[in-house]
């Protein structure tokens, strides 16, 4: 698999078109890196001279700043900013919608300004220009539901890129009762995925799966590693495992690729 | 001539507006014991959020039938209010039903105000049912229960009467059924009466005149003790609630000084703080009671009118837990509260009570049981954010007192140490690339 890192293309006196911000679920969480490598597929079909910045990146911060650690948050962004900056970066792609909300909308007023697109942004952008296609589509006709990350979503209003891909693939997109802005949380947010959840009556992860089971899904489709957590989880927890997957929107397109 | 009832009704009036004044001080004075906090940016986004949202109800109706049955109840409500200046005028002047004179458009205002009220009427009687009889689950949640349940309920009574007096005030007035314009549904009311004699029919109608507005006076001096502030503060809180993506949360200032010190190769280490900064108490992080807060929060606490659309939508609360955001926004005004009777208690200065908002109001296990997922600032009809307070409160456990989670605690030393939320080696980053 090709992924070069900043430094190498500074070596090569090179800029890419793109930086992938990885992401720390990307880069150590199991389940995760395999929609990091899925996306890193697509980029590759598409040709795209992408670099990631390996060893250089670090947490964005933002699990540090939504537990109330500002000054933890700041030490990341400002480190963060430095390597950015240093390599003159200008546009940001990642399939965390965690880091894409923390880049796009917190770095900006401690000196970090990039363009920053979620995955699921940047694809649709490569499939509208015709730089990736579908061949193969296996998922053809297979209904799917798409749960929507908050941080894509309310946080940001993105809501039709991933259901625009989804259409591309000619699945039967099946809405929950709750999407888009009225979207029930996975549960993982705020970094409530490093914690055990406060006492209550159910785990929101659960509650979130029930609105998704609703549907009778073949897929689950995401866009974000700790919602795709979060749902397999609750997927598991109703024992529905050997009927319903849970992947991310790369890993449906990256699938049909033959890659 | 008899100059007795102007003179009581101009007195009713001067008392009536100069204690709302009072209150309306106060209500200010509260507001900015808030921090202080910019919001002078981005003039026409803020002044089209105000029409769209408080104006034209934009967010209400998303509910579709709460949201028809209110703008019922706003409209008839804003245009009804034509009518009190009216009487104003007649009850100062001694004059009776003084724009009469515009002729046939005073029957078809009248007439438009007559089916409000009863529209309105209607609207209040369903607001009553789905509180009371069919008790939708936001109006019972834990933190409904006596004043805020009674206050709800209070209103809806206000405006069941005040509509009712208004129909029979007109449906009386034998001088108006006579002009025999304007009165739609007055004259099917005014048989009710027909076994009055002259003297007792006006008898009724000034009783229902003298209620009606003197009964407008007590709502409006009602609102500031009560959730019914929104129909006044939804507008400034539409104004000044938040522009920025609702993923965004600010940067704390504060912290970016100590942050960008700690990161400047060239600071001196050892340097002894400067004079003037040794007079002036460093910053708190984060809030543990309402001055620690901005003032547009406070602006939003008075403002919210305890809908509960926020905890309906709030995975956390859907789940069981404690955490309800219309809760916060409850607590943050009781608290605003109690410290403005205690400065008005101590000759205008706080005097510390040992109490504040942070555990004696909003416990630390609601603090904890927030996803960030602004479910609760998408719902809100009028542009709160519970969040906003949640999160500053949050900070201040943090950077305070240090007192997260201890799960969190790990997640955040092994940011500090590895630049991950899990305890794996920096060097480890790319490892994926050759699994």
């Amino acid at each position: 698999m090709t992924v070069k890192t900043m430094a190498e293309y500074m070596a090569e006196g090179k800029q890419p078109e793109i930086l992938f911000w990885v992401g720390s679920a990307g880069s150590y969480d199991d389940r995760a890196k395999k929609i990091t490598k899925a996306f890193v597929k697509l980029l590759n079909a598409a040709n795209i001279d992408f670099a990631v910045l390996g060893t250089e990146e670090s947490c964005t911060g933002d699990a540090a700043k939504r537990a109330g650690n500002e000054f933890l948050f700041q030490m990341q962004a400002v480190t963060n900013i430095e390597i950015l900056n240093a390599y003159e970066v200008k546009k940001i792609v990642t399939a965390c919608p965690h880091s894409f909300n923390t880049l796009k909308n917190e770095y900006p007023s401690l000196g970090g300004n990039y363009e920053v697109l979620h995955h699921t942004q940047f694809l649709q952008q490569l499939i509208k220009e015709g730089k990736l296609k579908i061949t193969n589509n296996s998922f053809k006709g297979k209904r799917i539901t798409f749960h929507d990350p908050c941080y894509l979503g309310r946080a940001n209003e993105v809501y039709e890129a991933p259901r625009e891909l989804l259409k591309e693939l000619g699945v039967e997109l099946v809405e929950m009762k709750r999407n888009k802005r009225t979207a029930l949380c996975c549960g993982a947010g705020g970094a409530q995925m490093f914690k055990e959840p406060e006492k209550g009556d159910k785990d929101v992860n659960v509650l979130r799966t029930e609105d998704a089971l609703q549907t009778n899904p073949e897929v689950i489709a995401t866009g974000c590693p700790y919602c795709n957590t979060m749902m397999t989880d609750g997927v598991k927890f109703k024992e529905k495992e050997a009927d319903v997957q849970v992947l991310d929107v790369a890993e449906l397109l990256a699938s049909n690729q033959d890659l | 001539m008899n100059y007795l009832p102007n003179i009581l009704f101009a007195i009713a009036l001067v008392i009536g507006i100069g204690y709302f004044v009072r209150n309306v001080q106060k209500l200010i004075r509260n507001i900015k014991l808030g921090k202080d906090v910019d919001v002078s940016d981005n003039k026409s986004q803020r002044l089209k959020n105000m029409i769209n949202i408080a104006l034209g109800q934009s967010k209400m109706v998303r509910r579709p039938v709460a949201g028809f049955l209110h703008v019922i109840v706003y409209v008839g409500f804003i245009i009804i209010n034509i009518e009190v200046l009216e009487i104003i005028i007649d009850g100062l002047f001694g004059t009776h039903r003084v724009f009469s004179g515009i002729g046939s458009l005073y029957g078809v205002l009248i007439g438009s105000f007559e089916i409000l009220a009863v529209l309105v009427l209607v609207s209040v009687i369903i607001f009553w049912v789905r509180r009371n009889i069919i008790k939708l689950k936001r109006f019972w949640n834990s933190e409904m229960t006596s004043w805020p349940k009674n206050d709800a309920n209070y209103i809806l009574y206000f405006e069941m009467v005040l509509m009712s007096l208004f129909l029979i005030m007109n449906a009386t007035d034998a001088s108006f059924q006579a002009m025999d314009s304007g009165n739609f549904i007055s004259q099917y009311i005014a048989p009710w009466f027909s076994g009055l004699s002259e003297n007792s029919l006006h008898l009724v109608e000034r009783t229902a005149w003298w209620i009606h507005i003197l009964g407008i006076l007590v709502f409006l001096n009602y609102l500031y003790f009560s959730k019914h502030l929104h129909i006044l503060l939804a507008f400034p809180n539409t104004y000044y609630a938040s522009v920025k993506p609702k993923g965004q949360l600010d940067n704390l200032e504060s912290v970016t000084k100590e942050v960008m010190l700690m990161m400047d190769p060239n600071a001196d280490p050892f340097a002894a703080p400067e004079e003037a900064d040794t007079d002036e108490a460093p910053e708190k992080f984060g809030a543990s009671d309402v001055t620690d807060l901005n003032w547009t929060q406070l602006l939003s606490a008075y403002t919210c009118t305890e809908c509960g659309r926020c905890t309906s939508s709030c995975p956390a609360n859907l789940t069981g837990k404690k955490l309800s955001p219309r809760k916060i926004m409850m607590d943050t005004r009781d608290r605003l509260e109690e410290v403005g009777k205690n400065i008005d208690a101590n000759k205008g200065e706080y005097k510390d009570d040992g109490k504040q908002l942070l555990g004696d109001y909003i416990t630390k296990e609601e603090l904890w049981a927030c996803t960030t997922c602004n479910a609760c600032v998408e719902e809100c009809p009028v542009s709160i954010s519970p969040l906003s307070i949640i999160m500053d409160m949050r900070r201040y456990l943090v950077m305070e007192e240090s007192a997260a989670p201890t799960e969190l605690n790990n997640m955040m030393t092994n940011i500090e140490n590895n630049g991950a939320p899990w305890p794996y080696n920096q060097m480890d980053r790319l490892n994926w690339k050759d699994e």
